[in-house]
């Protein structure tokens, strides 16, 4: 018997469907919204595991190919990734961490002035596997670590959301809500960027931005486009003896870089799949026990919330970040760190929201140099965080947006000096 | 009636949208289905309604489909607004 409940309360799948079924029963759903939402959310967790296998294959012949290209260890930032490959080894204890950061967060939203509630399911799920990669690699394990670690991550829930806003105010014009989602440090560099060199009166929304690059939204068809062209450039640079010869058995060397770009992208959307069905029950109980139990609540949102209220600065923004990302790309290896790909998904949604946020406080010129500062920090934060994550750092990915990698390097340190 | 929120992931805005929206479904006494997607899925969903901010919603408005756009996707009075039209 006690094995039967150490073994449930040790595996993440059901671990995280016991819970998703506590938020439902809490909510009085009806019991046929209960055992589908329970059943969901399990299915969410098993399908993210099975997208990180098709991913990982591709990942592991990009680092080879990328290795004999250039010489050098190429590691692409894609928080889906990371965590998929990191869940596989560290599941429950991200899920007892991510439970428990979310009563950390309700507990600190009702007794103290920070009243907000972060939304954002798979960012608080991000942020869990962080933590926990970082503490593990440091030598923390069991019931110490799920503590410590919901403790910061209920703390980071209300921090961060506190310290963007003031330039949140400023983006929409209301206080209605703020911002949830884990690239504060690249908003806020941003917004400061903005005000320090930009000039009041023109904004991006005076400019005409291409109506073609609207495609650009679509993340799947985007990321599947800058995948090939990254594993054909990369391809054409290790030349087709070695691809042929060890990698593709005879096949095609460009033929099969441009299949393992689709597989790649394949991977992520199939994790995205998995992670939306994870959080789409656990996210609305949070939101429904909050609205019970605190007054005066303030949601923090997803970055794509501020959006809308300055549309031309989000391409603005994603163009310039990735900018900033290949510039990174040739100053880190001479500082002795990993080769950050640019990766596409971070420098879309961070870059995007650091133009929104550069704009706000500077204008054009704001959403242009915040939008870039934005794009050198998710280059150069994460090849640093790389060095603090232990085996998990060596799967070619790494965590992308900015508070992860400053959260995971900040950690590592405490937990290195003591 | 099936209302399908569209957002860049998927993930994240496109569920707050989700819960905003079944709340003034609630007020509005409709018992429309509500789901969410990404913009890449949607594609290939069928739905009554799109709904999401306007600059995801314009990739979906080919004429082969009914949209509507939001900007603020808190603004229970907006999304009100919007909705109303297309339950009558």
């Amino acid at each position: 018997m006690i094995k039967f409940i150490l073994d449930i309360l040790s595996d993440p799948a059901i671990l995280i469907g016991i819970f998703a079924l506590l938020g439902l029963l809490l909510q009085k759903a009806k019991v046929a919204d209960v055992v589908a939402g329970t059943i969901k959310t399990i299915l969410g967790f098993v399908i993210l595991g099975a997208g990180a296998q098709i991913l990982v294959g591709s990942l592991d012949i990009f680092r080879q190919v990328f290795d004999h290209a250039f010489g050098l260890k190429g590691t692409i930032p894609n928080n889906e990734a990371i965590v998929a490959l990191s869940m596989k080894q560290f599941g429950s204890q991200t899920a007892y961490v991510m439970i428990l950061g979310m009563l950390v967060n309700l507990l600190l939203a009702r007794l103290t002035p920070l009243k907000y509630i972060f939304l954002t399911g798979h960012h608080t799920l991000f942020m869990a596997c962080l933590l926990v990669a970082v503490m593990s690699a440091g030598g923390m394990t069991g019931v110490p670590l799920v503590l410590v670690g919901g403790a910061m991550l209920g703390l980071l829930m209300v921090i961060m959301p506190a310290l963007t806003q003031p330039f949140t105010r400023k983006v929409t014009g209301s206080d209605s809500f703020a911002l949830g989602h884990f690239g504060s440090f690249g908003y806020i560099a941003a917004a400061l960027v903005g005000k320090v060199i930009g000039k009041k009166g023109r904004s991006t929304e005076d400019i005409k931005v291409p109506e073609s690059l609207r495609f650009l939204r679509d993340t799947s068809i985007s990321m599947a486009l800058t995948m090939g062209i990254l594993f054909i450039v990369v391809s054409l640079v290790a030349g087709p003896t070695f691809i042929e010869t060890s990698l593709s058995g005879g096949v095609n060397f460009l033929v099969f870089s441009i299949k393992q770009a689709l597989v790649f992208s394949a991977g992520v959307y199939i994790i995205l799949a998995g992670v939306r069905l994870l959080i789409a029950e656990i996210v609305p109980a949070f939101k429904g026990i909050s609205d019970k139990l605190i007054p005066n609540a303030k949601p923090a949102l997803d970055c794509p919330a501020v959006f809308p209220f300055a549309p031309n600065a989000v391409v603005i923004g994603f163009m310039s970040s990735f900018v900033g990302g290949l510039v990174a790309m040739f100053i880190t290896p001479a500082l002795g760190l990993a080769v950050i790909v640019p990766g596409l998904i971070p420098h879309f949604f961070t870059g995007a929201t650091a133009g929104v946020y550069g704009n706000a406080t500077g204008g054009l010129r704001g959403a242009v140099f915040g939008a870039f500062v934005n794009g050198v920090l998710i280059s150069f934060l994460p090849a640093v965080l790389l060095t603090c994550l232990g085996a998990i750092g060596f799967a070619g990915t790494t965590f992308g947006d900015t508070d992860f990698s400053v959260v995971g390097i900040l950690l590592s340190f405490v937990m290195r000096a003591h | 009636m099936k209302i399908m929120i569209v957002c860049g992931n998927g993930l994240g805005s496109s569920l707050m949208l989700e819960m905003a929206v079944k709340d003034v479904l609630k007020e509005l006494k409709s018992d429309a289905q509500v789901s969410h997607a990404d913009l890449f899925t949607a594609k290939s969903e069928s739905a009554d309604l799109f709904l999401g901010a306007r600059e995801i919603i314009d990739n979906l408005d080919d004429g082969s489909r009914k949209v509507a756009s939001v900007k603020n996707i808190m603004d229970k009075v907006e999304i009100k607004a919007v909705l109303e039209p297309f339950l009558k």
